[in-house]
């Protein structure tokens, strides 16, 4: 009876930018998913979790999303709303993550005043 | 569990508190825990032997609190009024505004916002309709 | 123009430091995630998809041109060139960075503008009929009235933390263009039999999950009367309204559940006592400072013209589009020669309510050079210049047509509302723009929508109806079924004064079904239709939801 558990990342909003941000293997903040760390398990995933919970103030409302593995085990988003957010939107292929120059915003920034 | 007025911490000097049901037994200068589902107008009849009523915040979103002291002081309450619990310093001048004389927030909060952002917040700015009242312009 | 106060000015300034120090402290941690949020939320700034959204305030929609250039600046340096007009008359930046919304807000303060209460479970920003002040129609101008609500409900430290949002909407005219009946608060400008001004008060109105239309609280209410009766509704709001789920928190619960004569004695008991109180009620705006407001709306000198322009008369006779433009982008103004235009930001294939830099520049000059630098932004999502002179509409309509502004479907079939949808707002379950955008393309030959008349669609990429869609004659709503965009469609709803909430037409269709779908159902209706001048409303009416219904679902 072993229910099925589709892989997970943890995803979140950065506090600086609010660009979308993955938890990477090392506990930190990655803005592209083929980098997140994977849970397999739901005890990977609370573990992931669990290192987020710490970091207020850098990220903003982490939470766990299913994705699935293409062939080298790298992970994409399955619901259309993960999708939008691994690219930006759909109607501005111009801005956000699917952009000529994604990073021209300097995620996790110290950087400046507020 | 830090009491906050106007010139800081203080420590918790207040009398054991009583329910609404003690009410009516109540002695002079009794300390009523204020539900915030209460009628108020019943409690208006006893308002003599209060010396504090305490409004309960359960959360810093639930405004209930500021409404409860703005119709507590309008029906004529005059003793100490408190606002307990999850009350947050960008709060504080709108306690006061509201009537309330005091705010008590548990330890763990307190070591988050210190005294110091306490004493700060005094300093927001006033809204401006207040300062048009005090020209008697509204 | 209302001008600020030292007061204003002192505030402004003083919020812009706050929130600086609000976000330092949710930096170094004194402040969490969740007391930040509602603090930044009462400054306009949102978390979305995948930015901040900073949602400005044009109080009652009414700007200047300096404004209107200061918004441009904005989206030219802070954010991606390009800012969204919304349907509560703001406008919003998509891309804004967390560090740069304090000197966001400071470049406001510098042209007495602000953010404040256009978010958070507040008194928003209180909107007023886009016509205001140039209206034939008008009893009396609302601006007056929204202004003094906009100064008595920033920043009132009762009524910050509400159970919910809380919009108030105030219209002078007889015809409703500021949707009263769907608000918190609505109020109607009227005369007593004795002839003096008043409001009528409507309550409980509002979209969302449980649409429902306002009812009137109080038939007339001196106009004298009016802060301290708005103040004794928001304290039996505060106490009262519900806390435990947050669908169910706005007024129009309460109302619903408590009844609306119980709900009227509350308030009116709550009015008495606030009239009793020691020293008099809190707000009771002397009656000079009231005429002081109003003087700031004074309408501008508007020259004595004979109403008929030969000019514009000549000029139509010889350039089509221009007539066209004239007779469906312009309304009867007050003033005889004068007109209201409607600027359309809906060009073909567009994000409804999308202006670019440039073309909030181009206005900025509209305004400047033709409307004695006023502007206006409609809940339509739409831009109005609002004293123009008919002899300069050639003029005006070859600027905005360079501009791509000029696209002549006011109150057409692509004057579509849309909210940001799923391609930017993190509460929506589907996307709405796309859809808004493919509809426009269908409908976009000039003659046809000419043909269709008035017809208004209106989209929300989720339940909370952003997108008015409850009131679209067509109403489509996005939602998620089985991991997929699913679009419910409404039918029959009406957002004036004859308000009426759309019937839910059947079940949902998938996004590519949706253009197809309202093709057949206006081609249903111009069957049907008695005579060119009845709109799709009238004949829904008249012949019942049964054939569009069969239409929309022919496939």
């Amino acid at each position: 009876m072993a229910r099925t558990f589709k892989p997970q990342i943890v995803s979140a909003n950065d506090l600086a930018i609010g660009d979308v941000v993955y938890m990477n293997s090392g506990g930190g903040w990655t803005r592209k998913l083929a980098e997140a760390a994977i849970a397999h398990t739901p005890e990977e995933g609370e573990t992931l979790m669990g290192r987020a919970a710490p970091q207020q103030a850098k990220v903003v409302g982490p939470y766990l999303a299913d994705v699935a593995l293409d062939d080298d085990g790298r992970p994409f988003p399955t619901h259309f709303r993960e999708k939008f957010r691994t690219r930006g939107p759909s109607t501005r292929p111009d801005l956000g993550k699917q952009s000529a120059n994604p990073e021209r915003r300097e995620p996790l920034a110290a950087s400046g005043g507020i | 569990m830090p009491l906050i007025t106007d010139t800081g911490f203080a420590p918790d000097d207040s009398p054991a508190l009583i329910d609404m049901e003690a009410l009516p037994d109540a002695g002079e200068g009794a300390a009523l825990d204020l539900p915030l589902d209460a009628d108020i107008a019943a409690i208006v009849p006893h308002f003599n032997r209060l010396a504090l009523i305490v409004v309960p915040f359960p959360s810093f979103a639930d405004g209930r609190g500021f409404s409860i002291a703005r119709r507590l002081r309008a029906l004529g309450y005059r003793g100490r009024l408190r606002a307990a619990g999850h009350v947050i310093t960008d709060q504080y001048p709108f306690a006061r505004f509201c009537g309330f004389d005091e705010v008590q927030i548990s330890d763990i909060l307190a070591e988050r916002q210190p005294e110091n952002l306490w004493l700060d917040a005094q300093g927001r700015a006033v809204p401006p309709f207040l300062k048009r009242k005090a020209r008697g312009w509204t | 123009m209302y001008r600020y106060d030292e007061f204003d000015h002192d505030y402004v300034r003083a919020r812009v430091s706050e929130f600086r120090d609000q976000t330092r402290r949710r930096i170094d941690g004194a402040l969490t995630e969740d007391e930040y949020k509602p603090l930044r939320l009462m400054n306009g700034l949102y978390l979305q998809l995948h930015a901040y959204m900073l949602r400005v305030a044009i109080p009652y929609g009414t700007l200047n041109s300096r404004q209107m250039r200061t918004l441009a600046m904005i989206a030219e340096r802070w954010d991606e060139g390009y800012g969204h007009f919304t349907t509560r008359q703001n406008i919003q930046y998509n891309w804004t960075k967390l560090t740069d919304v304090g000197d966001i807000l400071d470049a406001l303060a510098d042209v007495e503008m602000h953010a404040i209460q256009t978010s958070g479970n507040t008194i928003r920003n209180v909107t007023a009929d886009h016509f205001a002040g140039a209206a034939a129609d008008e009893i009396e101008d609302p601006r007056p009235t929204a202004e003094l609500i906009r100064q008595w409900s920033t920043a009132h430290p009762e009524f910050a933390f509400l159970p919910r949002k809380f919009k108030i909407a105030v219209t002078g005219s007889p015809n409703d263009r500021a949707v009263t009946k769907a608000h918190d608060i609505g109020l109607r400008m009227v005369l007593s039999d004795a002839g003096a001004p008043g409001y009528e008060v409507i309550v409980g109105g509002g979209l969302g999950r449980t649409p429902m239309i306002g009812k009137v609280i109080r038939d007339f209410l001196p106009k004298a009367d009016l802060l301290p009766y708005l103040e004794a509704i928001l304290r039996v709001y505060n106490l009262h309204g519900r806390r435990d789920n947050k669908y169910k928190a706005r007024i129009k619960i309460l109302v619903h559940e408590t009844g609306i004569d119980d709900m009227r004695a509350q308030v009116e008991a709550e009015f008495e006592r606030q009239m009793r109180e020691e020293g008099g009620p809190l707000v009771a705006p002397d009656p000079e400072h009231v005429a002081r407001i109003a003087a700031y709306f004074t309408p501008p000198a508007f020259a004595a013209l004979p109403d008929r322009s030969e000019g514009l008369e000549s000029a139509m006779a010889h350039d089509a589009a221009l007539k066209t433009w004239v007779e469906n982008n312009t309304s009867e103004h007050r003033a005889p020669g004068h007109a209201i235009v409607t600027v359309a930001i809906k060009g073909t294939g567009e994000a409804p309510g999308d202006a670019t830099t440039a073309q909030m520049r181009v206005l900025a000059d509209m305004g400047e050079k033709y409307s004695h630098d006023e502007l206006r932004i409609s809940h339509e999502q739409n831009v109005i210049l609002p004293h123009v002179r008919k002899d300069d509409l050639p003029a005006v309509f070859s600027a905005l047509r360079k501009a791509g502004l000029a696209t002549a479907n006011a109150g057409l079939i692509t004057d579509i509302i849309a909210c940001p949808g799923l391609d930017y707002c993190a509460l929506a379950t589907a996307r709405s723009i796309p859809v808004a955008q493919d509809l426009s393309r269908r409908f976009a030959a000039p003659d046809r929508a000419k043909a269709i008349g008035n017809f208004t669609i209106k989209i929300s990429g989720c339940i909370n109806a952003c997108g008015h869609h409850h009131v679209g004659h067509v109403g489509i709503l996005g939602l998620e079924k089985s991991g997929i965009e699913n679009y419910q469609i409404t039918l029959g709803g009406d957002h004036t004064e004859t308000m009426a909430v759309g019937e839910r037409a059947g079940p949902g269709i998938s996004a590519e079904e949706v253009g197809p779908a309202i093709e057949r159902l206006v081609d249903a209706y111009l069957d049907r239709r008695e005579g060119e001048n009845e709109r799709f409303i009238d004949t829904y009416r008249r012949v019942g939801a049964d054939p569009f219904k069969e239409a929309l679902y022919a496939a």
